[in-house]
């Protein structure tokens, strides 16, 4: 069912595009649809545009796993729009074209700024296309049984087709729909959460027995620890030797019925306690054995242990409010089961990945602080300030964003299609706590990828739920990608080919060079979508956004708000910005990780860089600006 | 579908109103939200304080950013779209004369 509705879903999205290619025959009927897009069409275009892979499936997953922490991104997010609106919508319409370079380049007609922009369109959209394509690969495993990579280059496909045959318009009513169907198909599995209550041994409504992790106690003989409880047998244990030379036992596999399984051990002053663990163990033939048992199925976690102080068939709440169940999760006698990975180790020909339990209460998961440390070091709440920052100036920064107030009519329609983007847009970022929530307490996140959460935990209602959810999902990745794309292709060949090397195109060359880019950008994002795999959606994206703000929004600003801000001032704020935000991030301790080398390394100790290259771009344009005053003469009149 | 007719911008006589007013509106909502990432910062227990309906300040402050700003745009696109006629119907009643 779920390849059905899917498949029906592509084939709609491809006729909808093949029809719309009729009508494209100018350069601006395909970068901006000929600006005739009605302001509400456009406002829910904008909510699918932005609610990407990164809100549906990235936001809901670290909801998931990390509670509170997650629903930051969705308040960030969300705030980016009042800068969208209040300071970026109306001026950008009444200066630009085709693409934001329009609009910075408007008042001074400078290569340098057709140059410095179209590049810093093309890296934004580089930074945002990668979570997008690791989005896509993710979706198809579980929904079609297909690899990663496959899924990447059908999306990397679809979106060519979907672009390069007719553009914007085509794109922006892939978007309506998909915005739509989003916000109806999320809003009913919300009713169905809250339906379904809170209860500690969640079990799909009879579909999935729960599985009970177990603890009993064990005791140290011989050098190896025991387990002292009738029915369990000490087959092996997994140890690791401290600098002095000590040897401490971290996890026992015991035998019970002929099944295998692992347990953490926790020692607590003189008692030693066996916890049991999520395992995966991989077979050198292949066969795939999940808590002892051959399943090819995911390993789905995240249970409540105790709801407000109550526990077993008690706790059960049945039907909840919506105020109602936030206020049980977010009492302290509420304890969540939430799932670590605790160890990846070979034992024989076997594979072996353990999660190990933790158990968080309720106020704890409910407030910043599991996967944010604003209790931490001052250099860990900077690093939280800075995302904020970086979330909160990156929207009206997004050259995807921007383009999309070419394609109504006057500077009020982009206005009002803003509010639209906030009202449908804000709506959705409440649902992402009820469905990351959702998922949570309902034995559905898969450890080894957060971010099929959502689309998990519509299965676990029923599969038509989940064939849905999972299909627009996937057009969420497709809309965003298409938007990324032709943002991209506009800046290739309109600020590039067409402006700044004046390769006097006619309209026709400009619509047949912009579907070219289209495919060459296209192409490349399939490849890194592929080299990226296993990364974060979410925090991809929180990167994309730091560059983004970096680079593009103090030239926006200035240029509208301060008369002094010269061709040069634009010119060395993007490049500072873009050079100082892709950087920080490459010596951030995050990338050090990645680069396999220690954390402490890192000479930039902090993951975030717009807290530093959002003020240095700023700074920049200024310092700029006022040393090629004279030299110079133009300076902004744009306001 | 849904389609409008193009046209270039007619004479935007508001300008400079709705830049000051959108300058106002942002200002105030960067504030509320600077004070929301202070207390995070600054103290995070304060989050867990159960304010209304069972809800903490987390919630509570976290989903009022998101209706505030909802409840400001609303705001904005309305003293906005009464600037803008308003501007207009002089401008016209000027050209009249």
């Amino acid at each position: 069912m779920a390849f059905i509705i899917f498949a029906s879903f592509v084939t709609f999205v491809l006729f909808l595009s093949f029809y719309f290619a009729k009508q494209t025959k100018s350069a601006s009927g395909f970068f901006t649809a000929g600006g005739q897009i009605h302001w509400f069409v456009n406002g829910v275009s904008f909510a699918g545009d932005y609610l990407s892979a990164a809100s549906f499936l990235g936001i809901c997953g670290m909801i998931a796993v990390v509670g509170y922490d997650g629903f930051l991104y969705s308040i960030g997010y969300l705030a980016g729009w009042v800068v969208a609106l209040f300071v970026v919508a109306e001026p950008m319409k009444r200066l630009g074209k085709y693409t934001f370079t329009d609009a910075l380049d408007s008042t001074f007609n400078s290569p340098g700024i057709q140059l410095a922009a179209g590049i810093s369109t093309l890296i934004v959209s580089v930074c945002y296309l990668i979570p997008q394509m690791v989005g896509a690969g993710v979706l198809v495993t579980p929904l079609l049984g297909l690899p990663h990579a496959v899924g990447v280059i059908m999306v990397g496909t679809i979106v060519i087709i979907i672009v390069a045959t007719a553009g914007m318009k085509s794109t922006t009513y892939v978007q309506f729909i998909k915005g739509a169907l989003l916000l109806i198909f999320s809003t009913i599995l919300v009713i169905a959460v809250c339906h379904r209550g809170l209860t500690t041994q969640p079990d799909h409504d009879g579909k999935k027995p729960y599985y009970d992790y177990r603890k009993i106690p064990g005791a140290q003989q011989d050098g190896r620890i025991e387990p002292v409880s009738a029915g369990f047998t000490f087959a092996a244990q997994q140890s690791h030797a401290t600098p002095q030379g000590e040897l401490v036992i971290d996890f026992v596999k015991l035998e019970e019925k002929g099944r295998f399984t692992w347990w953490q051990v926790s020692k607590n002053n003189e008692t030693i306690e066996l916890v049991e663990t999520a395992s995966e163990t991989i077979r050198g033939d292949g066969t795939r054995f999940i808590n002892g048992i051959e399943n090819n199925n995911e390993l789905q976690l995240g249970s409540l242990v105790q709801i407000a102080g109550k526990s077993g068939k008690e706790a059960n709440t049945g039907p909840v409010g919506i105020f109602k169940m936030l206020s049980l999760l977010s009492d302290k006698d509420t304890i969540v089961k939430r799932w670590k990975k605790a160890a990846v180790f070979s034992d024989g020909d076997h594979m072996i990945t353990l999660f190990a339990p933790i158990e968080t209460t309720g106020n704890k998961i409910m407030r910043p602080g599991l996967q944010f440390k604003v209790e931490g070091t001052i250099l860990q709440r900077l690093d939280f300030i800075s995302l904020m920052l970086a979330l909160f100036c990156g929207t009206a920064a997004l050259p995807h964003i921007l383009i999309r107030y070419y394609t109504v009519p006057s500077p009020a329609c982009a206005r009002k299609s803003t509010i639209v983007a906030i009202a449908t847009i804000g709506f959705f970022y409440i649902l992402t706590l009820y469905m990351g929530l959702g998922a949570m307490v309902n034995s559905v996140v898969n450890p080894f990828s957060d971010n099929m959460s959502a689309p998990l935990l519509a299965r676990s209602f029923n599969t038509f739920l989940f064939a849905i959810i999972s299909a627009i999902a996937f057009a969420t990745v497709l809309g965003t990608v298409s938007g990324l794309i032709i943002a991209a292709s506009g800046a290739v060949a309109h600020d590039l080919l067409d402006r700044f090397y004046n390769l006097e195109f006619n309209e026709r060359q400009k619509v047949i060079i912009g579907k070219a880019a289209a495919f060459t950008v296209g192409l490349i994002a399939i490849i890194l979508g592929i080299v990226f795999q296993g990364m974060n959606v979410s925090y991809l994206v929180g990167w994309a956004f730091a560059v983004a703000a970096s680079a593009n929004l103090p030239a926006i600003i200035m240029l509208l708000f301060w008369k002094k801000t010269t061709a040069a001032g634009i010119i060395a704020s993007i490049t500072v910005g873009i050079i100082a935000a892709v950087g920080l991030i490459l010596i951030s301790p995050d990338m050090f990780e990645r680069y396999g080398l220690l954390r402490s390394q890192a000479p930039f100790q902090l993951n975030q860089p717009g807290i530093i290259s959002i003020p240095l771009s700023f700074i920049t344009l200024v310092i700029a600006s006022l040393l090629t005053q004279k030299k110079n003469g133009q300076v902004a009149t744009a306001k | 579908m849904f389609h409008q007719p193009s046209r270039t911008s007619n004479s935007d006589y508001a300008v400079g109103y709705k830049s000051k007013l959108g300058i106002l509106m942002f200002i105030i909502y960067a504030v509320i939200y600077a004070g929301f990432v202070a207390v995070n910062v600054a103290k995070p227990t304060l989050m867990e304080k159960n304010i209304i309906f069972g809800l903490n300040l987390a919630v509570v402050y976290g989903f009022g950013l998101i209706i505030f700003a909802l409840i400001l745009a609303m705001i904005y696109n309305h003293l906005c779209t009464s600037q803008e006629r308003q501007q207009s119907e002089n401008a016209a009643k000027g050209g009249q004369e």
